[in-house]
């Protein structure tokens, strides 16, 4: 009883706390890392540094006034934002934070593929939040957002093949101990397959360069135009906790999740010193601020320039090299 | 027992949601509740120990081809009432013929099943080699059932050579 219920759901609890805290500290780092690419401060008021600006904003959205538009379909209208955070949230039920089994809720032997279905039901919030707003322009977006997605979809799943080849396993634990056999992260071995899945995360999760849903001067917004106070938040709560997952999935895939660095290497033994768990929120913490600073840096793409990024240049390299890895996997 | 009880509250579950995809007004509500009902499917699937199967139920059916669906709903204009079909009876005499025509199916595999000695599991996958629900349909996918394996994915090519053409007039 205590092991079978107690235990995973006191995980569960801890978790998505984690998780939701998290999001909304992501928010305030956002603002300060882009505020300083900028030249500017960021936040500054509520707390020293701006640092309880996270927490003001929240308790912001939840006391604005929740509209529903007259014309809206009422119960697509309110299920759109569950719909979307929700995937989100489940999908970290199989990332494993750590070495041991305390820091995952599942081992599942379909982990990997768990991951990509489940986040591929996010895209239903979207396409709803557009049609049930009734409006135009939040329509021309969940339009626009599910077409990346879909398309960015294949690739990042292409692309998951080869990296499954080279660990011989679907499981995230499993996947991470095939790396500590190997004696070598696999961002190593799979450098291709790395740049793919990023860009291919950057673009499920909408965010900068490839934010053309959200882009204001062409759609006053985007999907959630209509949407306001807490039901707003939760699109917002959807994206970051879907940036959160991008990085965690990279992090287990590519860059040894909880190991350290060159595992295999007994000098660096010392480095065990150091909890799996913090090597690898330390690791997931890079690619966030990476995704910021991404943000920062690069201009928005053209749609058609997104789309023939996704079809003709990313599916055909991930192909290619799903066909490299059997090649050179059959080889050896 | 527990799995009993999940089995028939699935099944109530998919054939209600199943009835209110074909009585729903609105097509995108018919289209999200076959959503809910693929997704009660793919929980029947982990019930029965099948997770690859489960995760592929949604990945594909729920995640894939109902996505493209609702596209074409959302566009397609469907707020108008439907044209009258030139002869209302021709309809009702289709619509007949294909619900015997399940019917018999069904009442074919119940009979057929009831038939036959209750069955082993399949020979090859209490013979394969590998351990584990992925690696075991793979075993078995290319062992077995290569063929059926094999012509299926000429039959998925020509659907996609055959989308090609239809989308692009002038080769």
């Amino acid at each position: 009883m205590i092991d079978t219920v107690i235990i995973p759901l006191l995980k569960i609890a801890v978790l998505l706390n984690a998780v939701l805290v998290s999001v909304t500290f992501m928010t305030l780092l956002e603002r300060k890392v882009i505020a300083w690419a900028q030249s500017r401060l960021g936040p500054m008021r509520v707390g020293p540094y701006g640092v309880l600006q996270a927490i003001a904003d929240p308790i912001k959205l939840i006391l604005k006034e929740d509209i529903t538009p007259a014309r809206a379909d009422k119960w697509m209208f309110t299920l759109a934002p569950i719909l979307s955070l929700v995937p989100a949230l489940i999908v970290f039920s199989v990332v494993p934070f750590g070495g041991d089994e305390l820091f995952y809720i599942t081992d599942i032997n379909v982990g990997l593929l768990f991951i990509i279905s489940v986040t591929s039901i996010g895209v239903y919030g979207i396409i709803l939040a557009g049609w049930a707003s009734n409006s135009k322009y939040p329509l021309l977006a969940s339009l626009r957002a599910s077409a990346q997605l879909i398309s960015y979809e294949i690739a990042v799943t292409m692309t998951l093949v080869s990296v499954t080849l080279t660990a011989g396993t679907l499981s995230m634990v499993g996947i991470v101990e095939a790396q500590q056999e190997a004696g070598l992260w696999f961002g190593f071995v799979q450098p291709v397959a790395f740049v793919l899945v990023l860009i291919g995360g950057l673009a499920e999760t909408n965010r900068a360069p490839f934010d053309m849903p959200e882009a204001e001067q062409e759609l006053t917004g985007g999907f959630h135009t209509e949407y306001s106070g807490m039901r707003f938040a939760l699109f917002f709560l959807a994206e970051y906790a879907n940036m959160i997952v991008i990085a965690a999935v990279v992090t287990v895939l590519f860059w040894g999740g909880w190991l350290r660095p060159f595992p295999s290497v007994e000098i660096l033994g010392f480095l065990d010193l150091i909890p799996s768990w913090i090597w690898f929120f330390g690791k997931m913490f890079v690619f966030l601020y990476l995704f910021i600073w991404i943000r920062a840096t690069l201009p928005r793409y053209r749609y058609d320039q997104l789309m023939r990024i996704g079809w003709k240049v990313l599916i055909p390299v991930a192909i290619a090299n799903i066909v490299v890895t059997g090649v050179v996997k059959v080889l050896l | 027992m527990g799995e009993t009880i999940a089995f028939y509250v699935l099944s109530f579950l998919i054939l209600s949601l199943a009835i209110m995809v074909v009585t729903a007004r609105n097509t995108v509500h018919s289209v999200i509740f076959l959503v809910m009902s693929f997704l009660c499917v793919a929980v029947l699937y982990v019930v029965l120990r099948a997770e690859f199967l489960a995760v592929i139920q949604v990945l594909v059916y729920a995640g894939g081809i109902v996505v493209l669906y609702l596209f074409v709903v959302m566009l397609v204009n469907l707020s108008g009432e439907p044209e009258a079909h030139e002869d209302p009876r021709r309809l009702g005499l289709t619509g007949l013929a294909l619900a015997g025509a399940v019917l018999l199916e069904l009442a074919g595999i119940v009979v057929y099943s009831y038939s036959r000695e209750p069955s082993a599991p399949v020979a090859g996958a209490a013979a394969s080699p590998v351990q584990g629900n992925v690696e075991q349909i793979g075993w078995l996918l290319y062992t077995d059932y290569l063929i059926p394996f094999e012509v299926a994915s000429v039959l998925l090519l020509v659907a996609m050579v055959g989308a090609i053409v239809l989308a692009r007039r002038e080769l």
